[in-house]
């Protein structure tokens, strides 16, 4: 019983292209971006600067108090005060930097546990492999907010805690996903070639296997920034994330939340704020995993 | 159920279809790209067009242009296309529709993709012609089982109950056939229709297809890049190149007499030979090898091959030979259970992690696909400096000397020194690859179907370049091949495998003159030749053989 | 034994297995409790008598093995134990909080999958179809913007907008419009049904008063899930529609219907499902913000405040029944799309 050969594909002996700087691609790429990636990138680039250089943007101190709690947009607060009486404003620009924040470092300790088991699993394979795949799954079946509830009940909601148990819980998506990545690299040939030239593990994961696995891994930070930043915010949201006094986007949505009901749209000016970041974010990494996977519009 | 000994003259009717300055265009890298450029065809009415050429001619393109089809990403940007008198082109989309399937058809190149997964055979097959309103359901299901009876299905009553994943490839490629064949178009279009099963499978779906494409008198374009089917198919021949017509003539002209240079160098690809060698000492031998991988059928059984030092072992065989196997036990991927292998006198570590970097230098292995053998993020210098400095510890400008040296005996420029893999040809790909192996200077060179995926002529240079090689620098090489020709091509000793088990091996010449076990008989006997009675030739004989054989009983 | 019932056997037991595995996740949570927990709770100035009274209720003091197994063994009877809350004053036991709570999650749930999910296939699959038409363009940055709000902002604005027929017209923003650009405003806010701000729900209020306060949270959850649904069962279909057989089909001569019909969708019966199973799973985390939002007595509102007093048993149980439903949603996905696999149905 015969079965389909695989030496059915032929290679093209198309022209070579010419050779293109990284530079120049990187311009190319940025002139064919549409407006949404433009959009995105511009919003992004404006929060980080907020973030950044809040101590100097901030009109006023994080903690500082005012004698008028509510009190309405304009004069001396632009936009008025909270409920304790401090500057929305200035408790807006250090929410940037520390929701932003703990939410970058977040990603980032997700990103090095997750990547480094995930290429660990794809390498080796076998038990190893089974073990961090099958603990990643059952992991995974608890939804991650629930999670997240039920270690901050038995830790408390330190941000030390926040940090890690959702940097932890994280992990298993990124475990995941560059495992998969990792897997279509390993069966690359080159890879094997590496392994019968003898060369050492670290040199192979090094050389071989990371350059190959950048791309999707660089959209899917984008991606699990976005998911890591809307749930602490929905954990401060539910007072159950960053404490107070530590200005927090999330819990000013909560601390200022009766407002809404007078018609004060000052409680939807932080929750905007996370979703203009997370919209800006998305659109850019949709653009990019547009361009890097390869898939062309029909005509 | 005979097959016809010799094929009757084709009635040649009134003009079917006539192509008139065809263009298309194809879209990538954000731009539109002419892929066909000005392509006139005219066919008659029972009339068989080969369409040839290598991979970009543009020949499948032609082929669903002929049925005012254009696949996403295409368009079709001038010119005309005209059936029965029918312009295609500016027919409506209705129109075009209610001619696709019942009067022109088409044969696409992978039969297990075509198929729907989730419906019997049966169903798809004749599907078209409950669906064009010209059969009712029981009259259809009879033609197709008649149909698959003509293909010589086995068991063709209920094969059609079937489900696609159920049967082989050769036969799922028939029933795709009498699928076409169902609504008795006046036009098929073949699309490479044999191009991926085993060489012995082809024979019969080849002479199935001839068979019925005769039998109902159907016009059929047969697009195909190999030139010894195609004398089979054919009346008439078209030869293309990058979207143009390079040359066209009647099947026994074109053979005997082609005209143009493209077309003679086509076909000067089979001519490439070598003179016999006298043996040598052996390098590596293959001793008493059995191996599996881990469940109870062996992939290599008992397998002993000898390579002599300076010489080419050809290694011959079908999908699941055990040809590859072997080249994976040879370099320690696949440990084997039994026997062993003597690389220079002393045996070899059986697995690959207990080898020292001088036996993994000596021994090196060259893959089929350049595209996935080179990391697309490493540089021509990375990639042939690596072994460099890995084994010889070759560094900065001596390292780069070194390997402006190994591109110019691979015969490719200086200044591609810094290309990607993306940045180059396949044809170069591989010899990038086969720089790679030499950098680090081995004795034994492995080479894993290394031109099976690369168009002829890049074939016929690649090859060329080995011989070179071998040559220049006494490297021996274990070329694993299921192309015949190739091992007429370069090989000194030819080892045939069958189903992991070595069925006959020694000298070029022996091996490959009669008399032949069975299985080499039937293999040798399977490759089309480029004369266009070899396939009426084969199928007699092997009708005589069967009515011996059944006489003798 | 057929392939199908042997895989979907299998599945039964892995997720059997993982449950198991999960609630020993949900009880180690317990067994990680840092030393001054019990402090923590009856607060600074408890004597160490109550400290350990305390300790020797939640049975801190039993090797944990022996704890899982009586907690287990209770759970699988339907009894979570009792609420720490209880012992102010009054017993009550986990199981009677959880009980009416959940109910009214499902409720909420089953509510806006009833309009999300038919919306959502309906938008995904007209995408699909029509790709890279303005419609789909359009459709794509509406959900791409979507997905990316908190759940909170959603609810919110929709609060927001309810309020503002009562206030619109009071507000600086609306003297500072023209008058006919005010109105008209005024006329569209109006023209939206004044649904309730809050869904206080209990047992008591009759079924069309219960969907009527519901609405809010369920447009905002819907909002949510129809933006996931759509992206993915387009890109789900997108892919099926790449396939060669639809090539052939399209060769072959016919029509769009019979090819979306009969070659498509037989296919996609198991990608949809997994869509549906996963966004479904997602609603359960959704609901627990939206239910803050309107304070709806929901069990997602519930755990919150159970992790905001340390209530344990209550944690758990919440976090047992999240987990299981999340399981059993994935597990369905799963069967069906070996159910509908043709190679599984009909083996060689």
């Amino acid at each position: 019983m015969t079965t389909v050969e695989d030496h059915q594909l032929r290679t093209e002996d198309a022209m070579p292209k010419a050779r293109r700087t990284r530079l120049s691609l990187i311009r190319r790429a940025l002139r064919s971006a549409p407006l949404s990636a433009w959009f995105g990138m511009i919003v992004i680039a404006a929060y980080v600067i907020v973030a950044i250089f809040a101590p100097w943007l901030a009109p006023y101190g994080e903690a500082q108090i005012f004698p008028e709690p509510y009190a309405p947009w304009g004069g001396q607060f632009v936009l008025g005060t909270d409920q304790l009486g401090r500057d929305m404003l200035t408790r807006l620009i250090y929410g940037a930097r520390n929701t932003i924040g703990i939410a970058l470092v977040t990603t980032l300790l997700s990103f090095a546990v997750g990547m480094s088991l995930g290429l660990l699993a794809a390498i080796y394979r076998g038990w190893i492999d089974q073990l961090l795949s099958r603990a990643v799954d059952v992991l995974m079946s608890i939804p991650l907010l629930i999670f997240a509830l039920m270690l901050l009940s038995t830790f408390g909601s330190s941000v030390f805690n926040l940090i890690v148990i959702i940097a932890i819980l994280d992990s298993t998506r990124v475990f995941r996903l560059s495992r998969a990545v990792a897997m279509n690299v390993v069966v690359m040939d080159f890879v094997e070639a590496a392994r019968l030239r003898g060369e050492r593990l670290g040199w192979i994961m090094r050389r071989e296997i990371l350059p190959n696995v950048m791309p999707p891994m660089i959209a899917e930070f984008g991606l699990r920034f976005c998911f890591v930043f809307l749930t602490i915010s929905a954990l401060s949201f539910l007072g159950v994330g960053i404490q107070p006094p530590t200005a927090d986007w999330g819990s000013m949505v909560r601390e200022n939340a009766t407002l809404i009901t007078y018609g004060d749209i000052t409680p939807l000016l932080p929750a905007a704020a996370i979703a203009l970041l997370t919209v800006a974010v998305n659109f850019v990494v949709d653009w990019f995993l547009h361009r890097t996977s390869g898939l062309k519009d029909e005509h | 159920m005979s097959i016809k000994a010799v094929s009757a003259p084709r009635e040649k009717g009134a003009p079917l279809l006539e192509i008139k300055n065809l263009r298309i265009e194809g879209f990538s890298d954000d731009k539109w790209h002419e892929i066909v450029r000005g392509i006139d065809i005219t066919l008659r009415r029972g009339e068989v067009l080969g369409l040839i050429g290598e991979s970009g001619a543009g020949k499948s393109t032609i082929g669903l242009a002929a049925m005012g089809y254009a696949k996403p990403g295409c368009r079709i940007s001038s010119g005309s296309v005209s059936f029965d008198g029918i312009d295609l082109l500016a027919a409506s989309e209705s129109r075009r529709r209610a001619l696709r399937g019942s009067r022109i058809a088409y044969v696409a190149q992978s039969a297990a993709a075509s198929f729907n997964p989730a419906h019997r055979i049966i169903e798809q097959t004749i599907e078209t012609q409950l669906a064009h309103n010209l059969d009712r359901r029981d009259k259809a299901e009879q033609g197709a089982v008649d149909l698959y009876r003509r293909l010589q299905l086995p068991n063709p009553e209920a094969i059609g109950r079937r489900y696609p994943h159920q049967v082989s490839g050769g036969q799922l490629q028939r029933a795709m056939t009498a699928m076409a064949m169902s609504c008795h178009p006046d036009l098929i279009i073949f699309d490479e229709p044999t191009t991926a099963l085993d060489v012995t499978t082809q024979v019969e779906v080849l002479a199935a297809i001839r068979n019925i494409v005769d039998q109902f008198q159907t016009a059929a374009i047969y697009i195909t890049h190999d030139l010894a089917v195609v004398a089979q198919m054919a009346d008439r021949i078209m030869v293309l190149r990058y979207g143009r017509l390079v040359e066209e003539a009647p099947t026994r002209i074109m053979l005997k007499t082609p005209q143009e240079d493209y077309t003679r160098s086509l076909w000067a690809v089979r001519k490439l030979g070598r003179p016999d060698r006298p043996s040598a000492e052996p390098v590596l031998v293959v001793d008493n090898v059995t191996a599996s991988y881990g469940s109870t059928i062996k992939v290599l059984e008992n397998v002993n091959v000898r390579v002599p030092r300076g010489r080419t072992v050809a290694v011959v065989g079908e999908s699941g030979s055990g040809k590859s196997t072997l080249a994976r036990a040879i370099v320690g991927l696949l440990p084997p259970i039994s026997g062993q292998i003597v690389f220079d006198g002393t045996p070899l570590p059986p697995a690959l992690k207990q080898r020292g970097k001088e036996t993994l230098r000596r021994i090196q292995l060259i893959y089929q696909m350049p595209d996935t053998a080179l990391n697309p993020r490493q540089t021509v210098r990375d990639v042939i400096g690596r072994p460099l400095e890995f084994y010889r510890g070759l560094n900065g400008r001596e390292c780069d000397r070194k390997v402006g040296e190994l591109l110019r005996l691979i015969e490719l420029d200086d200044h591609l020194i810094d290309r990607l893999p993306s940045e180059l040809s396949g044809g170069q790909k591989q010899r990038i690859c086969i720089a790679r192996a030499l950098a680090a200077d081995p004795e034994i060179i492995i080479c894993d179907e290394v031109t099976s995926a690369l168009d002829q002529i890049v074939q016929e240079e690649i090859l060329k370049l080995l011989m070179r090689l071998q040559q220049e620098m006494g490297v021996t090489y274990l070329f694993i091949t299921h192309d015949i020709a190739t091992v007429r091509a370069i090989a000194d000793e030819v080892v045939v495998m069958h189903r992991g088990k070595v069925v006959e091996q020694g000298p070029k010449a022996e091996v490959l003159s009669p008399p032949h076990p069975a299985y080499t008989d039937l293999l040798l006997s399977s490759v089309p030749e480029m004369d266009p009675d070899w396939l009426t030739g084969v199928l007699t004989r092997r009708a005589e053989k069967g009515g011996l054989k059944a006489a003798g009983n | 034994m057929h392939p199908v019932v042997r895989t979907v056997l299998q599945r039964l037991g892995l997720g059997l297995v993982t449950l198991f595995f999960v609630s020993i996740i949900i009880f180690s949570a317990v067994e990680m409790l840092p030393g001054d927990f019990a402090r923590a709770i009856l607060g600074q100035s408890a004597t160490p008598e109550t400290v350990a009274a305390f300790e020797r209720e939640i049975g801190l003091d039993r090797p944990p093995v022996t704890r899982y197994l009586e907690w287990i063994g209770q759970v699988a009877q339907g009894e979570f134990g009792q609420s720490f809350a209880s012992r102010v004053g009054y017993r009550r036991t986990v199981a009677e909080i959880i009980g009416p709570r959940f109910l009214n999650t499902l409720f909420l749930a089953m509510m806006t999958a009833i309009i999300a999910v038919p919306l959502a296939l309906a938008l995904g699959i007209a995408a699909a179809l029509y790709r890279n038409s303005w419609f789909d363009r359009a459709v794509n940055a509406v959900t791409l913007t979507t997905i990316s709000f908190p759940e909170f902002f959603i609810a919110y604005m929709l609060a927001y907008i309810i309020i503002s027929r009562d206030t619109f017209m009071g507000t600086q923003l609306a003297q500072s419009l023209p008058q006919w650009l005010a109105g008209s405003i005024d006329w569209i806010l109006h023209a939206i049904p004044k649904f309730p701000t809050l869904a206080n729900v209990n047992e008591q209020t009759p079924f069309g008063e219960r969907v009527w306060r519901c609405m809010l949270p369920a447009l905002t959850l819907t909002f949510v899930i129809v933006a996931y649904m759509m992206r993915m069962t387009r890109a789900a279909l997108v892919n099926l529609l790449a396939s060669p057989y639809i090539e052939m089909a399209q060769l072959k001569g016919l029509s769009a219907r019979t090819i979306m019909l009969r070659h498509a969708l037989p296919n996609a019966w198991a990608p949809i499902v997994t869509v549906i199973a996963f966004n479904l799973a997602y609603l359960i985390v959704g609901v627990v913000v939206v239910e803050a939002v309107f304070v709806y007595p929901g069990i997602g509102q519930l755990m919150v405040d159970a992790v905001r007093s340390r209530d344990i048993p209550v944690v758990q149980a919440c976090a047992l029944i999240f987990a299981a439903t999340y399981i059993l949603l994935n597990l369905t996905a799963d069967i069906i799309s070996i159910v509908t696999n043709p190679r599984l149905l009909h083996p060689r």
